[in-house]
């Protein structure tokens, strides 16, 4: 069985490769690539993976999964920059553009340093994540 | 190829395991130890292939007498704890509540032609779960 948490953040990013030129950044990336940046409101969906417990009913503690996701995911990207406030993508060299698609590999990355501390049995996994940078497009990632 | 139908029930319940203490329910299940209710949102999908001659992989107002026969008339403005076994003695967490919407489905399904696929049954639009019928207790 799966079970599926939604969490809204809202962030600000501008999308500019180092490998390229200017003109090949305005090219590729369009209004992604206006100078100053621009911001969406993000629905990230955090799906998990596990057996039902049958005492309590539960296939994770869902107060236990918000908590991970608010203290490892949430508290970094909710009203942030990602260009100039996470050091994934702050870093000059060699410059991880914060796509969504990138976006979500990080998010992956810092769920999954911190999953084990939070459930430490064989299930619930991570499983799969999905993000909505805005209501015409999603990205899904799936971990397993 | 997959096709699913949506419906939405109002119902309310309760979390709470009659082994625990109701300080300890409350501890495990928060706000949800507390009676209250939520309109669920289930989406059925079925597996097949569309029939040559109806061009159909099932009726889909057959998919609906059987979605109201076995979860609406059920389970629809009821006390899931009081009204609908098995949650007398079975916790009706979203998850349980999939399992058991899942069971009543099945022989609707059992012939062969199409195939329950999936139940995902959402409590609120920020929850839901996925459930295909595997062994998950």
């Amino acid at each position: 069985m799966r079970l599926t948490r939604r969490y809204r953040f809202s962030a600000s990013h501008r999308l500019d490769s180092p490998r390229f030129t200017p003109e090949e950044n305005r090219r590729l990336y369009g209004k992604c690539n206006n100078p100053y940046g621009h911001g969406h409101n993000y629905t990230l969906d955090v799906s998990v993976r596990g057996t039902v417990d049958f005492s309590t009913g539960r296939l994770i503690d869902v107060a236990a999964l918000d908590r991970l996701v608010r203290s490892s995911v949430l508290a970094r990207l909710d009203h942030k920059n990602f260009n100039i406030d996470l050091p994934e993508f702050a870093s000059a060299v060699p410059g991880i553009v914060p796509t969504t698609e990138n976006i979500a590999a990080v998010i992956r990355d810092f769920l999954q340093q911190n999953w084990r501390s939070v459930f430490p049995n064989v299930t619930p996994i991570l499983d799969r994540i999905r993000i909505e940078e805005t209501n015409h497009n999603f990205f899904e990632l799936h971990t397993l | 190829m997959w096709i699913t139908r949506q419906i939405t029930f109002s119902a309310s319940h309760f979390c709470s395991n009659g082994s625990l203490s109701h300080e300890e329910n409350v501890r495990f299940y928060g706000a949800s130890a507390n009676p209250h209710g939520h309109n669920y949102v289930l989406e059925v999908t079925l597996d097949g292939t569309p029939d040559p001659a109806t061009g159909m992989v099932f009726d889909l107002k057959e998919l609906k007498g059987i979605l109201q026969r076995e979860v609406m008339e059920p389970m629809d403005h009821r006390s899931l704890n009081h009204e609908v076994p098995p949650f007398d003695h079975v916790v009706p967490t979203v998850e349980n509540i999939a399992v058991e919407i899942w069971k009543r489905l099945q022989p609707s399904f059992s012939d062969g032609a199409v195939r329950l696929h999936n139940v995902r049954l959402y409590e609120t639009s920020d929850l839901y779960v996925d459930y295909g019928g595997e062994p998950c207790v």
